[in-house]
């Protein structure tokens, strides 16, 4: 259908509109158009640009080729075990079955991963993982994942050129096209009003979009540019979370942030970027501003037995671990995050708010260029830091969000009828913590399915109409409100609210969080709200980053009240979550998703909800010992199942 | 602030009149390859239509400009694979068969139609230079579809390194006394010819054909390991490119000073 | 820190190189530096980019006339007093400041038939060895920053040839497909009549200017230019066609045409 141009708005009409052209969104885009579903891919940047080519290890998928002992359902037990049993069991089941199904479509579609020496798809180890399970191409796993992806919309493209004559009868992609507000049907008091469009803008000349669609797959990805360090890419400014709160969605598990504990801080130009753990694993160290090697005097008591107490202890271990104990820079992830940042808050950091991590002191040059050789290139080519000859700087850098839209395992389909989302803007498959590698295949695995889930609910019974009059008068409105900072002109700079609201996450909901100081960030928070009421750009609407940029915070600003207000609500620790005054973990908390919501001026409010019961037949892939540290005393299955259970498993 | 008005999108190009903001000596480097071309070019004419010092018959030297020596005129012991019953008139190069077939192997080798299309024909000087013509065909047109055939110059530029080979080895036979010698002559002859043999080998068309063109390496092992190692050899044939015209230049040289008198022979054995 | 010189274009393809003196700090990258002209002088300065990790592609720029990505590009390659120019890619039309309209490279990348296996194979059913695809990964490497298609003189000294050219990023492409043991098509006669092989004079300044060190001249295109000689420069092939024994080609792709109403 040829797009109606009104003087200030394109509008389009579409069944399905994708928001977001990463992993997650450009499979369900597929999924929705092999369904024969006319299908709009809306994406921030240029077509094949989406933060999942920054993702290096691999998708994890139980095919077994390097261990024919995996299957999916000891992948569903590793997840289980990394989200520390918050998971949305239904997800995690999902995902774990149909990953291999996944991995090898893309094959089929022409990825070309690294093989075994039978010639089938070549799985690595990652934390975590009981077996290798990541299939990979060498670190570069998501740009494979997207090339394929991109190629294959293109394939689907020359189909529909040869059967319909135009490559973009039934599937496109509007690179460079933000989406700034979901255009609902009035509420029936009951719930939220359906979906019945979305409204946008190009960033290339700033002309405005209304797509009409009864429904919207949500794929935006995370909210990483909230905070000052991160790995993430500019597009995370969690457009999708809150487009689903403002639409009428709720958000769980946003209080889970996962924070890598080596991202460099120094030099500015790779600020966030990620060290990867084998740096550590290779004999790297961590020292404060003194030179002490800091690490020792972290050791948790549950781990004591396990770690070595002296230097010397520890060097041993590298060559001869049969006979020492770990070095302490071997923690988990969120012990060594932890004391990286109590060095730092207590004044013994680096020079640039890091720490050192320090490899040079500790190998020769050339074998760390031999077993670290993607670091090494890695620092020589963006920082001009030679890792052979001298200390890298590093500190916490903010990865990934494990919360986001709450939705339905099978279909993907949120509060909002009509509303889908899938990836890193869903919530609940991976609960309170990631693993690695799990990412990768939840993108595909849910992609798939909101694809499919809102072809299902187009296809269903109820009103699927459109009513145009609802999406002119919100498209009008929402235009007027994007104008409003390019006409001010005297009014606060976009980029002094963005780092301000950076500094405020990072610093007061970062990776140790404390109530008081959370209170203070809810304060501040809304302070920011405030003044970006008044955020001005200057310039015109062509190609104006000032301009966009003051569309996106208060994105980030209403994002961020989420993550706090659960942050705060939720007093223990536990994976992404870490309270200074609440260390423990629960069972009682496990049992419990807090659901956030946001009203029509972004003020946000929590509810609780049950997280739902590992069913019969998979809890018993875990022992009795196990359950008992997560659930509590009645949530666990009678003592002689789990325990028959554990005992098979072992054999 | 300041802030700049933008006029209409989807306009041109960036309207940059210079033809490069470069600020490195980018001329350079077409330069040298012209130089050292010209000079290859020049030595090689004049050497090949000289018709004389071409032979040393004491040690069985016969330079590669002049072999296999064809012409009616060769001396009867550098004919090693026969003469043709004509007599060459001046300025035919006694080498008739093998210069024209080694001559189209190099201009049409994928590395030297590199370094003349950049300092020769200047299409383009440098990257990012603007180049000076109007239009522009590249290999599109029937004389520049030439440079498809690469690959039958390489297997008969195969076989005149062949005969090189051969020429380099029966010298070893020759020494002053006859029987096996070694001279100076002969070590140059043989850095040569294995100079000729890695630029041959090295060649593009060469990996193709023996293991580039399959699909599949996994049921291909043999071949698999000829491509491994001539790729090996491939990701330096600009480097052999040049050594082989130097060695070819010194070997010619070396011979023709010693054949006209010049100097003497470095005996080392015999 | 230390006061650099910084000339920038600015404007569409009309515009003109303006002069900005701004902080550069030890370690950072050109395109640090445009970020901090943004948030401190010219907040509307046009730069795409998105990873800074030189892993997506998207801040392709030409920094003192030479095709870079502005992620990878360091200050401390320039001397402290030299002028820092950057413009936008010659070879694309200009959107604004240092923003280029790439369309003509998704255009390509849709002409291309796609990756097409055996109809007979399922999903699962490919055996490929790590020999078998390791030379295709090397092109798949590829982050897609069209510096190469940039700095092809092909397209950027004769805009009349983009019409028959797909540029080393897509003739990679081709040559990749070509070399996929599960490929079944043949696209070796369009890579020539419709993509425009027969153009490419070797003379590697794709290669040359690829952040990915992808050696695109050697592994890919001149590979391809062998392939099309096996099909269309041959003489056994060429007497099989006159005596009726045809290789297979695949045609090209129909009407691919861009619909677009972009703007």
């Amino acid at each position: 259908m040829p797009p109606t141009a009104e003087p200030e708005i394109t509008r389009y009409t579409y069944d399905v509109v994708v928001i977001g052209a990463g992993g997650a969104g450009l499979r369900a885009a597929i999924a929705a158009r092999e369904q024969g579903k006319r299908t709009a891919v809306i994406s921030k940047s240029l077509f094949g640009k989406a933060h999942t080519v920054m993702a290096e290890g691999g998708a994890a998928a139980a095919l077994g080729n390097a261990n024919a002992e995996d299957e999916w359902r000891v992948h569903f037990r590793d997840t289980m075990r990394g989200g520390k049993f918050l998971n949305d069991p239904r997800m995690v089941e999902l995902h774990a079955r149909e990953a291999p199904e996944r991995i090898l479509e893309l094959e089929y579609w022409g990825a070309l991963f690294d093989r075994t020496p039978e010639g089938k798809i070549s799985q690595r180890n990652f934390g975590g993982h009981e077996y290798p399970r990541l299939a990979h191409v060498g670190d570069r796993t998501g740009l494979e994942m997207i090339r394929t992806l991109q190629q294959r919309v293109v394939a689907l493209q020359q189909a529909d050129a040869a059967e319909l004559g135009d490559p973009e009868a039934r599937i496109r992609v509007f690179a460079e096209t933000a989406v700034t507000r979901l255009i609902t049907e009035d509420g029936d008091g009951e719930g939220p009003g359906r979906i019945v469009g979305a409204f946008g803008y190009r960033r290339v000349d700033g002309g405005f979009v209304a797509f009409e669609a009864p429904a919207v797959i949500l794929a935006t990805g995370g909210i990483g540019k909230a905070f000052r360090t991160t790995s993430n890419s500019w597009e995370y400014t969690g457009d999708g979370h809150a487009l689903a709160l403002r639409a009428g969605a709720s958000l769980i598990n946003m209080e889970f942030v996962q924070f890598h504990p080596t991202g460099m801080v120094w030099p500015p130009s790779v600020k966030g970027i990620l060290v990867t753990e084998s740096v550590r694993g290779d004999g790297g160290v961590l020292r404060d501003s003194g030179g002490r090697r800091f690490m020792f005097d972290y050791v948790p008591d549950v781990f004591r037995s396990q770690y070595a107490e002296s230097e010397e202890e520890a060097d041993g271990w590298y060559d001869d671990p049969a006979n020492h104990r770990r070095p302490p820079e071997l923690l988990p992830r969120d012990e060594v995050a932890r004391a990286i940042n109590t060095e730092v808050k207590e004044g013994r950091g680096s020079p640039h708010g890091g720490v050192f991590l320090d490899v040079s002191s500790r190998l020769p040059a050339e074998e760390i260029r031999r077993r670290l050789p993607s670091m090494h290139h890695q620092f020589k080519e963006l920082a001009d830091v030679d890792i052979t000859a001298e200390p890298m700087e590093v500190g916490p850098t903010c990865h990934y969000v494990m919360g986001g839209v709450r939705v339905d395992a099978d279909t993907a389909a949120s509060d909002v009828p009509g509303l889908f989302a899938a990836g890193e803007v869903a919530g609940g498959m991976h609960g309170s913590n990631r693993l690695g590698g799990n990412s990768l295949s939840d993108l595909l695995v849910f992609g798939r399915r909101a694809g499919v889930g809102a072809t299902a609910y187009l296809d269903g019974p109820g009103d699927r109409a459109v009513p145009r009059q609802t999406v002119d008068r919100v498209a009008r409105e929402e235009a007027s409100r994007a104008l409003e900072s390019l006409g001010r002109s005297d009014g606060e700079n976009p980029y002094t609210l963005h780092t301000e609201l950076q500094e405020t996450m990072n610093d007061l909901v970062g990776i140790i969080r404390r109530g008081p100081e959370m209170e203070r960030a809810l304060e501040r928070l809304d302070e920011l709200g405030e003044r970006a009421r008044t955020l001005s750009a200057p310039g015109d609407r062509v190609y104006n980053p000032g301009w966009h940029l003051a569309l996106a915070v208060p994105n980030m600003i209403l994002v961020s009240r989420a993550v706090t207000a659960a942050a705060l609500e939720r007093t223990e620790s536990r994976g992404g979550h870490t309270r200074d005054d609440f260390p423990d973990m629960s069972p009682e908390w496990r049992r419990v998703n807090l659901a956030v919501r946001a009203d029509a001026s972004d003020r946000v409010a929590l509810a609780r909800r049950p997280v739902a019961d590992i069913p019969a037949e998979l809890i018993t892939v875990f022992g009795r010992e196990e359950l008992a540290k997560y659930l509590t005393k009645e949530e666990l299955p009678d003592a002689g199942a789990a325990d028959d259970a554990a005992e098979e498993d072992q054999s | 602030m300041a802030s700049t008005d933008s006029t209409q999108t989807g306009g041109g190009r960036a309207h940059i009149p210079r033809r490069t903001l470069r600020t490195d000596r980018w001329w350079v480097g077409p330069l040298l390859t012209t130089l050292g071309l010209a000079t290859f070019v020049v030595y090689a004419t004049l050497r090949v239509f000289q018709q004389d010092h071409y032979w040393v018959p004491e040690y069985h030297y016969l330079t590669p400009f002049y072999s296999p020596c064809v012409a009616q005129q060769c001396a009867p012991e550098a004919a090693l694979f026969g003469r043709l019953p004509v007599e060459f008139p001046p300025l035919v190069p006694y080498a008739l068969v093998s210069l024209p077939i080694l001559l189209l192997f190099r201009l049409t080798c994928y590395y030297y139609r590199k370094a003349y299309y950049r300092s020769i024909w200047l299409s383009p000087p440098a990257c990012a230079v603007r180049e000076p013509h109007r239009a522009y065909t590249g290999e599109t047109r029937p004389l520049m579809r030439l440079q498809n055939g690469h690959r039958y110059f390489f297997y008969a530029a195969a076989l005149i390194s062949l005969v090189n080979t051969w020429d380099m080895l029966i010298a070893f036979f020759h020494g002053t006394g006859g029987g096996f010698g070694v001279g100076l002559g002969n070590i140059i002859m043989l850095v040569n010819v294995v100079m000729l043999w890695t630029y041959t080998l090295s060649c593009h068309s060469c990996r193709h054909v023996f293991g580039g063109r399959l699909r599949s390496f996994g049921t291909h092992p043999v071949r698999y390991w000829m491509w491994s190692r001539i790729s090996t050899l491939n990701n330096r044939h600009m480097l052999y490119a040049w050594l082989s015209l130097a060695t070819l230049m010194i070997t010619d040289a070396y011979i023709a000073l010693i054949a006209s008198g010049t100097i003497e022979d470095l005996r080392i054995l015999n | 820190m230390s006061e650099r010189v910084f000339r920038v274009w600015r404007g569409s393809g009309e515009g003109e190189l303006a002069e900005y003196r701004v902080e550069a700090n030890e370690g950072e990258v050109v395109l640090d530096v445009l970020h901090r002209l943004q948030a401190t002088q010219t907040p509307d300065l046009a730069v795409r980019w998105n990873c800074k990790a030189g892993k997506c592609g998207s801040c392709s720029v030409e920094i003192n006339g030479r095709p870079k990505l502005s992620c990878m590009t360091r200050m401390s390659v320039f001397d402290e007093d030299e002028t820092v120019t950057v413009t936008p890619m010659r070879t694309f039309p200009v959107i604004r400041d240092l923003v280029c309209d790439v369309s003509y490279n998704y255009q390509k990348a849709r002409e291309i038939p796609s990756f097409t296996p055996d109809p007979e194979k399922s999903p699962g059913d490919f055996r490929m060895w790590q020999e078998d695809v390791q030379r295709q990964q090397e092109f798949r490497k590829c982050i897609e920053c069209f510096l190469c298609n940039n700095v092809c003189h092909v397209i950027r000294d004769h805009e009349e040839n983009k019409e028959h050219f797909s540029g080393p990023r897509y003739l990679m492409r081709v040559a990749e497909l070509e070399m996929h043991p599960e490929d079944t098509a043949d696209r070796r006669l369009i890579a020539q009549d419709e993509f425009g092989l027969g153009y490419c004079n070797i003379t590697k300044c794709c290669t040359d200017v690829c952040p990915e060190n992808i050696h695109i001249t050697d592994n890919a295109l001149i590979p391809l230019k062998e392939r099309v000689a096996d099909r269309k420069y041959d003489p056994l092939v060429w007497l099989g066609s006159k005596i009726g024994v045809r290789p297979k080609d695949t045609p090209p792709v129909p009407n691919v045409g861009s619909h677009s109403d972009r703007t």
